[in-house]
């Protein structure tokens, strides 16, 4: 480390099995460590859970509490026969978005995997939770974990009322459209959950106002029709949150049901920027866990036996298959994430002429600030856009390949040369763009006077086409708008290329 | 700042509930899986676990998203001699070129498998039998308890006080708590003694005063000797006895069937249930239970399980030939003083007209006198003339049932009376 400090005659204790005395020696340590380099977190909160209850947390999609669902079932069940059987290991940890940070750790880990997890989770991905422009924008920590017993008791609630299959069915149909019930660039207001319960009721009664109001068939004074021409399509513009749209406009849901497809909305948006910063998140987190964990080495705190246990599980994260072993499966975020932060920092500390020219603006600068500032303001496919150098393009020997449809043969359309690295950086930034990942489907037009069809557009990128599933999905979209939903696939040009409609569903 | 907490005592199994909204969900398919495991089972190993599979398509969560068809670029690491331009063959299948997505553990065609648990089967296999839901804890339940004489310890309830045991200890206490004073007192006795021995002259010149003092103490002793409880809290031993697994006695089961040519499948399987109930029932009773299965059409056999429900034979019916089997069989193997016997016998009802009379007679004389219990149920709906007489034993003989079974929901109400005792008695 480059801030040496004296080296400290407290070894920490290098059992394997560690002690709650233990852990929080560990932690303040680790804790010291980070604020010397002034990582911003929530405050940590450890527990301590036993292997069912981590496969508990892994049904309910990593969260301490969720609504009842058949899927959730569906999950344990295939994650518990996957780990008796000893095809899978568990996560050491689980790490949640909320605040204060909560970090699940393993009871069957050493000391030294602790120490890791802490610095791993408690550190790493807590400011990262923290810091990052999305998760700041998007998600209240705060509130998360109450949230969520709201909903799960509201979802209780409602199966009581209304019965299992009710509830089943609409949850069904909005898990169907989760993906498609975020926001990407509306800014939510922020609202407490007290707030949000005390609308909850309001929202019941006005919301199915609103609806009668639209679909109402009563005529209107003849003045007003003469002053406002009817809108062309409605919406006017098209709607990216297909879920919002169908809570605020559809006509036949009653008000519970409303309030559950709120609820799978909002819960989605929760996770959305996880799902867009997953290099940059695991990235961090091993970074730091790397960083901080050997400064406490340089400090005298770590004993070699624990040093080289950590450093083990640490190069198992990073490993990259190699593209021709039958375990790659794409690139690993973690190694990628890692590299990218560990490369910025030498571009600070160590730049050489190529740096100064591909980053003028960062090669030389103190490293700290420049870390901080990249983990604030991008997500994954801005901070490959941005901070993916040539060097490390070469370390790690990137090359791209086009796979078109229609062609009989891969072509490899960039490497790592000089005449590449701009084409590899584009490409691999948007190999981690939600947009272009995700098909492009919006809300186009309802057909207000006549059968009430809900109309959705899909509009291609790169020609790509939609799944075979998307029938069905179309079927709970229609389920939860209560009339027939078509789906248009429009090419670049704008021409209708293809269409599914799903008829009224009863 | 930091806050530790332990929750591994907080429960396992949040996902019960969920659990329970799959099982729901996917109730037809797992009432096939079960049925049709069932029919591959023996009614001994009918309780167990089971696997169900369930086609992957059926269960999977559809989401818009990309299928195949226009351009991709794909980025990949670990390039070791590709030129720009290079063309490279597309990989037909198998894994590769990095089209996997990210595994969820659901791709590919195999079935999604899982397994039921032993509640959770018997639940589904009892599932239209409409049991009442206590039975069907009861049946689920382990085998019952027994508290038994386990040795002796210190404390307890006066009810279980061991006086011979506590008064044995006080004795050995006293001994040894007085061991030391009585030695001292027996010494000082012999001194006084020898002092009195003595000749006159001498024993005044010893003096009263050595005398005296020796008295003293010889009574200091006794006195502290009286002071060693007679019984001390210390020496109280209780009876202890300890939860034991009830070693039921021995019970045999005997299974009757019809296997004439009319006795189809599903006939045979509501059969299979209705013995299987029985057994269930017994399971729960005794530790040790044989089954003997007899089949009859005109003549009647004792055969092994496979052949009792899978081989159909035809030719006339004479049931008292399977009713004398079962009498033969009980006065060589099972003698009622130390077995159990419990009957239970699945026909269609067609029997050769005499015989009718002469089951009767059997049943009455030396079958029923000697069954703990015996059920008859009939698998069809038309009363012939072996129900009119089977009829006339229910009046007199309490442990005798008989119902007409043409739906599972049936059967249980013949074996209702059993069940009902057992609840009052529990």
């Amino acid at each position: 480390m480059n801030t040496p400090l004296s080296r400290s005659s407290a070894v920490l204790p290098a059992q394997t099995d560690w002690t709650f005395d233990i852990l929080e020696r560990y932690h303040a340590a680790i804790q010291a460590a980070a604020q010397q380099y002034g990582l911003d977190t929530y405050p940590n909160q450890l527990e301590i859970i036993s292997a069912e209850q981590m496969m508990d947390a892994y049904a309910s999609v990593g969260m301490p509490v969720n609504y009842r669902h058949w899927s959730y079932g569906k999950e344990f069940i295939s994650v518990d026969k996957r780990y008796r059987r000893g095809h899978m290991g568990l996560a050491y940890e689980i790490v949640i978005n909320s605040n204060p940070c909560i970090s699940y750790l393993m009871e069957e880990n050493t000391t030294a995997m602790q120490a890791l997890v802490i610095a791993h989770a408690g550190y790493g991905h807590n400011s990262f939770f923290k810091g990052n422009y999305l998760f700041r924008m998007w998600t209240d920590a705060s509130s998360i974990i109450d949230y969520l017993v709201s909903a799960r008791r509201y979802v209780a609630e409602c199966e009581e009322r209304h019965g299992l299959e009710a509830v089943e069915s609409v949850l069904d149909s909005c898990h169907g459209l989760a993906h498609f019930g975020v926001d990407r660039y509306r800014r939510p207001a922020k609202k407490s959950l007290a707030t949000e319960m005390r609308e909850r009721e309001a929202r019941e009664a006005h919301a199915q106002q609103q609806v009668y109001a639209l679909w109402s068939t009563l005529p209107q004074r003849a003045d007003k029709t003469e002053d406002t021409p009817a809108p062309k399509r409605f919406p006017q513009e098209p709607q990216e949150n297909l879920l919002y749209f169908i809570e605020k406009n559809s006509p036949t849901l009653e008000p519970w049901q409303r309030e559950l497809v709120r609820m799978v909305r909002k819960i989605a948006q929760y996770f959305y920027p996880q799902r867009q910063t997953q290099v940059m998140n695991e990235g961090w987190a091993v970074f730091w866990h790397y960083t901080l964990l050997n400064t406490l080495y340089d400090q005298g705190y770590l004993a070699d036996g624990v040093m080289l246990e950590w450093l083990s599980l640490h190069s198992n994260v990073l490993n990259q298959p190699n593209l021709r072993s039958r375990a790659y499966n794409g690139i690993n975020p973690y190694a990628l994430g890692y590299a990218m932060y560990r490369d910025i920092r030498r571009i600070c500390e160590q730049p050489t002429d190529e740096d100064r020219h591909w980053f003028s603006d960062m090669a030389g600068k103190p490293w700290l600030p420049t870390l901080d500032h990249a983990m604030r303001n991008y997500k994954d496919e801005s901070f490959i856009g941005q901070y993916l150098s040539p060097r490390l393009m070469r370390e790690l020997r990137l090359f791209s390949i086009r796979d078109e449809a229609n062609a009989s043969d891969l072509e490899v359309t960039a490497i790592h040369d000089e005449a590449g690295y701009l084409a590899l950086r584009q490409a691999l930034s948007q190999q981690y763009d939600l947009g272009t990942r995700e098909p492009n489907i919006q809300v186009w037009d309802v057909n207000l006077r006549g059968d009430r069809t809900l109309v959705l557009r899909h509009q291609q990128y790169h020609g790509r086409q939609l799944g075979e599933s998307t029938l069905e999905v179309l079927k709970h979209a229609s389920r939860l708008w209560g009339f027939g939903v078509r789906l248009e696939s429009v090419d670049a040009s704008g021409d209708l290329q293809r269409q599914w409609s799903v008829a009224p569903h009863n | 700042m930091l806050h530790i907490v332990d929750r591994r005592l907080a429960g396992k199994n949040k996902s019960i509930g969920n659990r329970e909204r799959f099982l729901r969900r996917y109730s037809e398919q797992i009432r096939e899986a079960v049925r049709k495991a069932v029919a591959g089972r023996s009614i001994r190993s009918i309780d167990q676990s089971e696997d169900v599979s369930i086609p992957k398509r059926d269960i999977q969560e559809p989401v818009f998203a990309h299928g195949p068809g226009g351009a991709r670029d794909i980025v990949h690491p670990g390039n070791v001699d590709y030129q720009r331009g290079d063309r490279i063959a597309k990989p037909h299948g198998g894994p590769g070129q990095g089209r996997g997505k990210a595994g969820d553990g659901l791709e590919g065609e195999d079935d999604f498998v899982f397994t039921l648990s032993r509640e959770e089967f018997l639940q589904v296999f009892f599932d239209d039998m409409a049991l009442p839901r206590m039975l069907r804890m009861q049946l689920g339940e382990t085998p019952e308890y027994e508290s038994r004489r386990a040795g002796f310890s210190r404390d307890g309830t006066p009810n279980n006080l061991h006086i011979l045991r506590s008064m044995r200890g006080a004795l050995g206490r006293r001994l040894a708590m007085g061991a030391g004073t009585q030695s001292a007192l027996r010494e000082r006795l012999h001194q006084l003694q020898s002092l009195l021995a003595l000749p006159p002259p001498q024993a005044l010149e010893a003096g009263a005063f050595e005398r005296q003092q020796l008295q003293r103490e010889a009574e200091e002793l006794q006195r502290r000797l009286r002071c060693i409880p007679f019984l001390d809290p210390l020496d109280l031993r209780f009876r202890t006895r300890v939860q034991v697994q009830l070693p039921n006695s021995q019970a045999v089961m005997f299974c009757l069937m019809d296997v004439s040519g009319s006795m189809d499948e599903g006939r045979k399987s509501l059969a299979k249930q209705f013995f299987v109930l029985l057994y269930m029932f017994l399971h729960r009773h005794y530790e040790k239970i044989d089954i003997v299965f007899i089949r009859h059409h005109s003549q009647a056999q004792e055969v092994d399980e496979s052949t009792f429900f899978y081989t159909t034979e035809s030719g006339g019916t004479v049931v008292s030939s399977a009713l004398e089997l079962m009498r033969k069989i009980i006065s060589e193997r099972y003698p009622p003083s130390s077995w159990n016997i419990y009957g239970a016998q699945a026909s269609d009802g067609d029997n050769f007209h005499n015989d009718s009379k002469r089951c009767h007679a059997l049943m009455a004389s030396s079958l029923l006198p000697q069954c703990r219990y015996f059920a008859y149920i009939q698998v069809a709906e038309e009363e012939q003339n072996l129900w009119s007489e089977y009829a006339q034993l229910t009046a007199r003989h309490p442990n005798f049932a008989m119902r007409k079974v043409t739906l599972p929901a049936d059967i249980y109400p013949a074996l209702h009376e059993l069940f009902k005792k057992e609840a009052v008695a529990a």
